[in-house]
């Protein structure tokens, strides 16, 4: 038995399964988000005085550019199998993975300070919001990670296969990882700057 | 054709023509009935496993009602083995009570109905009704079962660690969730929940948009197709808030943050050494947000059963199809702003309130349109009472009293009388037990066949209907009188300690007689469904003489669903066609002289 549209696009709505799926989870993953800034937000006006600059602002901004610069890896390794160069989508795949590997060491690295210099979660309701946050979009990062090292490793054997359906699944790997970028674009502002 | 239970047969073997696909005749016993990738299958087990949730649920109500009807008398049967910590000697303590009521809720509406109406019938019934061999992602709608199936083992286990289950009520209301014990794991359970039923959403999105059968349009879809895929979009946005405050609340318990606690709590006496500066409030819009939305989760799926079986049962057209696809569409959105209706009483402020209750006011209008559109489909039929439609024609007026009921508590002034009274559980379970659960019990009675190739015995279906109906009734009825009388909902000795409720004592006695008949009405059910998947009348594959698209399949369907691709040529509904010589005409029948 084989499920129709896995990988070619249905064509009355221009969809294959899996890309309207990805994008449904993204939608969930908005209101997830959504609601964890929503607190943010009230926990912020509902506070009669809001911290200022206890965080490390020049390790967020170099965050910030190697997960940008993460995500146009990220797209290079999915237009590299669309020219059908192996080579370079290695290079690319392997560059994304190295970069959230750095973000999460910057993110380690701020937490140890944070932890030495006793600033726990339960020190304020501004370090909470900040570690439920930055440790869930972690969390992300992770799991972003873990599936990228599926398609190093054993889930590369697909592109033999079936290269259009690999392509597709580096493709919606992507989505999800701009995704998971976009989220610290609107974090860093919030919890560094503002 | 295969008559021998749930066991695929070998007429569907020919369809598999892929060289190294997964033949289901060579699949193991734990490949094709435990870690199966089939929506059958899986539905299957998501119905048993909420089937067995339910009557645990009951079960635990039963406790509760004893305790209600004889405060302090020990508990008969069960007592003595509840344990010193929860009943000593038999006689239960306030704080095992509250573990059952808080467990009753979570158990019922998370682990019950939803799984049960979703999981269950929206897993089996959506890809045959849709024409589809299976769904979207298969391994995806495996894994929602077994993280379901996770999240209510780690419910059940929490009721064992010391100081027991969670005990705030369903809603977990902090502060008092985030000091009281038992909470922690009702936490990890829920996120587990939360997480298969978003799975399980995005599956069924995909699955209707991308799988239907070639002529099926959107306006061909049956009912329950669109009610599920209603359903399905309120589980995938409104769920996320809920699982953003269960993390919120679990940084509460274990990381000692503030998110709900307000400065200047002191708990027995000695101030909490905690931040403070948090929002209890919060955590009640999260927690709405989510909820009311998933009052329409269990309503919806069960408008669709009964409109299936209405139409099937009457022989008629839906009257009104179309104004019933638009309600749907309009409630699953309006759900969304109407949550604060909840919260009249928190000191959230009259603007809010107004809002909100403009909102409720607004969403009632399309309940009411799909209510009458059912009602009306009976006008003029010669209807076929069998048991299913019996199960169908009860939700209509049952559901009818839940929802009218509900518009006194959604007008803030009324609601400040009513509100955490007896009142407000006679209306809610209204809604949700002899509305949602009948609906339920109907769709598993009409799809049974479907599914074993084998039909339910129709005497002890209509001795567990009238049963059920009556003592269901007898339940819930009374508890608007106590309500109205000024009775709160969460004594745990029944109200027995203030003067106002002196005269309303008595329907407590009532009410655990008519839940100890319940129990006993559902023993034919229990058996007929045992008993009818190995003696029932074997069927073929259309034995309602429907219309839909699951009845073209074989029962029971092998794995791929369809002998053939189905096609479908009209709607769904097309009964009674003047000039036709059956009075069906089946969407998957071509039109031919």
């Amino acid at each position: 038995m084989n499920i129709p549209y896995t990988v070619e696009e249905r064509p009355d709505t221009g969809l294959a399964n899996g890309k309207l799926g990805i994008w449904l989870f993204l939608a969930s993953e908005v209101m997830l988000f959504g609601a964890l800034f929503s607190t943010y937000i009230i926990l912020r006006t509902g506070a009669p005085e809001w911290p200022h600059g206890e965080l490390n602002v020049w390790l967020g901004m170099a965050n910030t550019f190697i997960l940008i610069a993460s995500s146009v890896t990220m797209v290079m390794a999915w237009a590299s199998l669309k020219l059908n160069d192996w080579g370079k989508h290695r290079l690319y795949l392997i560059s994304t993975f190295v970069l959230a590997g750095i973000f999460l060491v910057n993110k380690y690295f701020e937490y140890a300070d944070h932890f030495r210099r006793g600033e726990l979660p339960s020190h304020s309701t501004f370090l909470a919001i900040y570690y439920t946050l930055t440790g869930l979009h972690g969390i992300h990062i992770l799991g972003g990670m873990i599936v990228m090292a599926y398609f190093m490793g054993p889930g590369a054997k697909m592109w033999k296969a079936s290269p259009d359906q690999f392509a597709n699944r580096i493709e919606y790997t992507g989505l999800y990882w701009h995704f998971v970028d976009l989220v610290w674009i609107f974090l860093f502002p919030v919890l560094y700057l503002l | 054709m295969d008559k021998t239970g749930i066991h695929p047969g070998g007429e569907h073997a020919h369809v598999h023509t892929d060289a190294h696909g997964e033949h289901h005749e060579e699949l193991g016993f734990w490949r094709k009935y435990v870690f199966s990738l089939d929506h059958k299958v899986i539905g299957i087990q998501y119905a048993i496993t909420g089937l067995l949730f339910l009557l645990f649920g009951f079960t635990l109500m039963m406790i509760m009602r004893w305790q209600l009807a004889y405060p302090g008398r020990p508990i008969p049967l069960i007592g003595l083995w509840l344990g010193q910590d929860r009943a000593p000697m038999g006689i239960m303590l306030p704080e095992f009570y509250n573990q059952l009521g808080a467990m009753h809720g979570t158990i019922m509406v998370f682990m019950g109905v939803v799984p049960l109406a979703v999981g269950g019938f929206g897993n089996f019934v959506v890809p045959l009704q849709i024409g589809a061999p299976d769904m979207a992602f298969p391994k995806l709608n495996m894994m929602s079962y077994w993280v379901y199936f996770c999240g209510g083992v780690t419910m059940l286990a929490s009721f064992f660690p010391k100081g027991g289950a969670a005990q705030s009520g369903w809603t977990s209301y902090p502060p008092l969730a985030i000091i009281a014990p038992g909470q922690t794991l009702w936490l990890v359970g829920m996120i587990f929940l939360i997480t298969s039923s978003l799975l399980g959403s995005i599956n069924f999105i995909v699955t209707i948009v991308q799988l239907r059968a070639k002529g099926l349009s959107y306006m061909r879809l049956p009912f329950f197709v669109w009610a599920q895929f209603v359903t399905s979009f309120l589980l995938l946005l409104a769920f996320p808030p809920l699982e953003a405050a269960g993390v919120l609340q679990l940084m509460d318990r274990l990381a000692g943050t503030s998110f709900f606690m307000p400065s200047g709590l002191v708990v027995s006496g000695k101030p909490l050494m905690i931040a403070g500066q948090g929002n209890p409030l919060l955590w009640q819009h999260l927690f709405w947000f989510l909820a009311h939305p998933e009052v329409y989760v269990l309503i919806l799926p069960a408008m669709g059963i009964v409109a299936e079986i209405i139409a099937n049962n009457t022989r008629k057209p839906l009257w009104g199809y179309k104004a019933l696809v638009y309600s749907v569409v309009f409630l699953g959105f309006m759900s969304f702003i109407v949550w604060a209706h909840h919260m009249f009483m928190t000191g959230m402020g009259t603007t809010m309130s107004a809002f909100f209750q403009t909102t409720t006011m607004i969403i009632s209008i399309p309940s009411v349109v799909i209510l009458t559109a059912l009602l009306l489909s009976l006008w003029g039929a010669s209807i076929r009472f069998t048991t299913p439609m019996l199960f169908a024609l009860a939700f209509l007026p049952m559901f009818g009293i839940g929802g009218l009921t509900g518009l006194p508590l959604g007008l803030a002034p009324s609601d400040i009388h009513l509100h955490d009274t007896y009142y407000v559980i006679g209306h809610f379970h209204y809604v949700v037990a002899p509305g949602t659960i009948f609906a339920l019990f109907a769709g598993i009675y009409y799809w049974f066949p479907k599914a074993t190739g084998r039909k339910m015995n129709e005497l002890l279906g209509k001795i567990h209907f009238w049963g059920s109906l009556i003592c269901i009734n007898g339940v819930f009825f009374p508890m608007f009188m106590q309500g109205l009388g000024g009775m709160n909902r969460r004594m745990y000795d029944g109200g027995a300690q203030y003067a106002h409720n002196q005269p309303l004592l008595k329907y407590n006695i009532a009410i655990g007689f008519a839940a100890w008949g319940l129990a006993l009405f559902q023993l034919p059910f229990i058996y007929n469904f045992f008993s009818s998947i190995k003696w029932g009348a074997l069927v073929d594959r259309n034995p309602w003489e429907s219309t839909t698209l699951e009845w073209a399949a074989p029962s029971p369907p092998g794995h791929g669903n369809f002998l053939t691709e189905p096609i479908v040529y009209r709607g769904p509904y097309e009964y009674s066609v003047p000039g036709h010589p059956r009075d069906f005409v089946p969407q998957f029948e071509p039109e031919k002289a």
